[in-house]
């Protein structure tokens, strides 16, 4: 199976009483490969969260389909099996956390799942392990950092063994060490379980090192590329308000002075030499 | 001022008290109960203190920090020890003024302030010394039985366990919503009754629509983790019925065997 999730044709809109439904996508198609590490971009309202809460049968599309590792989500009997594959993470970590101690919370899904005690321990560990939060597991959860919560949220996604886990702006509360560590753990679990990460965010710079970025603007994708090629276009980024990294920026302006650099060195260190290179030609 | 307030405090241990199985120590508190109010006389009450005594002991639970829960309901215990004092009819101790203290009225009050001492004190040693998830275990694995006449068990044991869950993060809450209304100029503080419950509304208000918020994105969260329901869910830490609790359970049932024997007795 090569895609973890295929949105064919799919549309969704709220329904309100006495007032016109309101289309946040129409006509979407998008699929996203097994072990991928995507980021999909956006302001604010521009649908990004509604279409992720679309990729584990949360919400449903009210026109077309939704393939998650070829189960329809329309399915109800695949539900169980679709949320098994697909785990998701949200934006703020003391809302979803259910249990007043670390461990217990790990063991959620997979008590919820009837797996076996022995098993349960073994997986809890090996996912609180995987977020560093290991010696944490007898603390409660409201005493623990934001970054500390939000990584113990990941870590019951985790002990799922999800195939797949979508984090719908999981470092929008924190603060920036936080974020860090967070962002830290996101990267890890592509490269170390091998699952297709979907990251949902309007932080650019969280963005720089995945596989494939798409920028959502007023519910259709405007952009899907590489990172570097995405960030590449940035008055296509400015005209629907998000700001590109301050890499970019920079090189950006120097070239709107007249130099010309390649837009695509994304990391400090590219940036630096990029301007080294075309002060300094060898 | 918020953060005093602590509802079934825990004071992690690892006595046998705390080891025992929390079915064990909910059944103890029962049959304590029941023994504390069928006392007949002095040897019934002085046999409860002992078995309580000899359980706090065994807890290793300060008595400072017991006399702690026991203060906040002070006024209680002296208006109810008042009241049977004055108003016991027997032999005339003491007489000024319309009020009249008794023999039967002081052995009353002192045996009623006993008791309710007595009674809160070993209510306590259980939330003292059983983690409120382990509590709410208990509880639904005791109830158990009334599942097969479709009670909501397991959904009233959930729904304990996550009001636990989420009191520290209300109270912050709170705390938070309270300090933005002050930087405004709402004043909780001056005022009389009337006044000073109407100043608590912009604080409810906010507040339950925070919570309302928190529960729909936590029933989200909760179903995104395959939550449906208590059918065929396994435990990551299942309870375990031990040799110790079998003592325990033996030491509650004589204890209650004991104080109703020397009830018959009138002791």
């Amino acid at each position: 199976m090569d895609h973890a999730i295929e949105v064919k044709d799919a549309s969704f809109s709220y329904e309100q009483t006495e007032a016109e439904p309101v289309k946040v996508f129409e006509h979407l198609d998008l699929s996203i490969e097994q072990g991928h590490f995507v980021v999909i971009l956006g302001h604010n309202g521009c649908g990004k969260s509604t279409l992720a809460k679309h990729f584990n049968a949360i919400l449903l599309p009210s026109g077309g389909t939704l393939y998650v590792y070829g189960m329809d989500t329309k399915n109800d009997r695949d539900l169980i099996p679709i949320r098994r594959s697909v785990g998701m993470v949200f934006q703020n970590p003391d809302n979803q956390i259910v249990s007043n101690v670390v461990e217990e919370d790990v063991a959620f899904a997979l008590e919820n799942l009837g797996i076996p005690t022995e098993e349960i321990r073994e997986r809890v560990d090996a996912a609180l392990n995987a977020v560093g939060m290991l010696e944490f597991r007898r603390h409660a959860p409201h005493r623990l950092s934001g970054g500390q919560k939000q990584r113990v949220a990941i870590a019951g996604v985790l002990a799922m063994r999800p195939q797949c886990i979508v984090l719908d702006e999981p470092t929008a509360m924190l603060d920036p060490v936080g974020r860090k560590e967070v962002i830290e753990i996101i990267r890890e679990l592509g490269e170390k379980f091998g699952v297709t990460v979907v990251l949902i965010t309007h932080h650019m710079r969280e963005a720089v090192n995945a596989d494939r970025v798409i920028v959502m603007n007023g519910g259709e994708i405007i952009a899907d590329d590489t990172p570097k090629r995405v960030f590449s276009q940035v008055e296509l980024l400015r005209s629907v308000g998000l700001a590109v990294p301050e890499t970019t920026e920079l090189l950006y302006a120097l070239n709107q002075e007249g130099w010309d650099l390649p837009l695509d060195a994304l990391s400090v260190e590219d940036c630096a030499q990029a301007i080294y290179s075309a002060v300094c030609p060898a | 001022m918020l953060k005093d307030i602590t509802i079934g405090q825990y004071f992690p241990g690892d006595t046998p008290i705390h080891r025992m199985d929390p079915r064990t120590k909910i059944l103890n508190v029962i049959f304590y109960i029941i023994a504390l109010f069928s006392c007949g006389g002095i040897v019934g009450y002085v046999l409860v203190l002992a078995y309580l005594i000899a359980a706090v002991r065994i807890s290793r639970i300060k008595l400072k920090t017991i006399l702690k829960g026991v203060k906040p309901l002070i006024i209680i215990i002296i208006f109810t020890a008042l009241l049977n004092m004055f108003y016991t009819p027997g032999n005339e101790l003491v007489h000024f003024w319309r009020l009249t203290i008794t023999d039967a009225g002081l052995k009353n009050a002192v045996l009623m302030v006993a008791r309710i001492i007595m009674l809160i004190t070993g209510t306590f040693l259980l939330t003292y010394t059983t983690s409120p998830i382990t509590l709410t275990d208990g509880l639904e694995l005791l109830l158990n039985p009334l599942k097969k006449l479709h009670a909501p068990v397991h959904e009233l044991a959930m729904m304990m366990s996550i009001a636990l869950r989420f009191i520290p993060t209300l109270i912050e809450e709170t705390d938070k919503i309270m300090s933005a209304q002050k930087a405004r100029g709402a004043d909780f503080e001056t005022g009389n009754l009337i006044q000073k419950a109407k100043a608590l509304i912009p604080i409810l208000v906010p507040l339950f629509v925070s919570a309302f918020r928190r529960a729909d994105e936590l029933a989200t969260a909760m179903e995104c983790r395959c939550y449906t329901g208590g059918e065929g869910r396994t435990r990551l830490n299942p309870l375990h019925w031990q040799r110790l609790d079998t003592i325990g359970l033996i030491c509650g049932i004589v204890l209650l065997t004991g104080v109703i024997v020397l009830r018959q007795f009138g002791l």
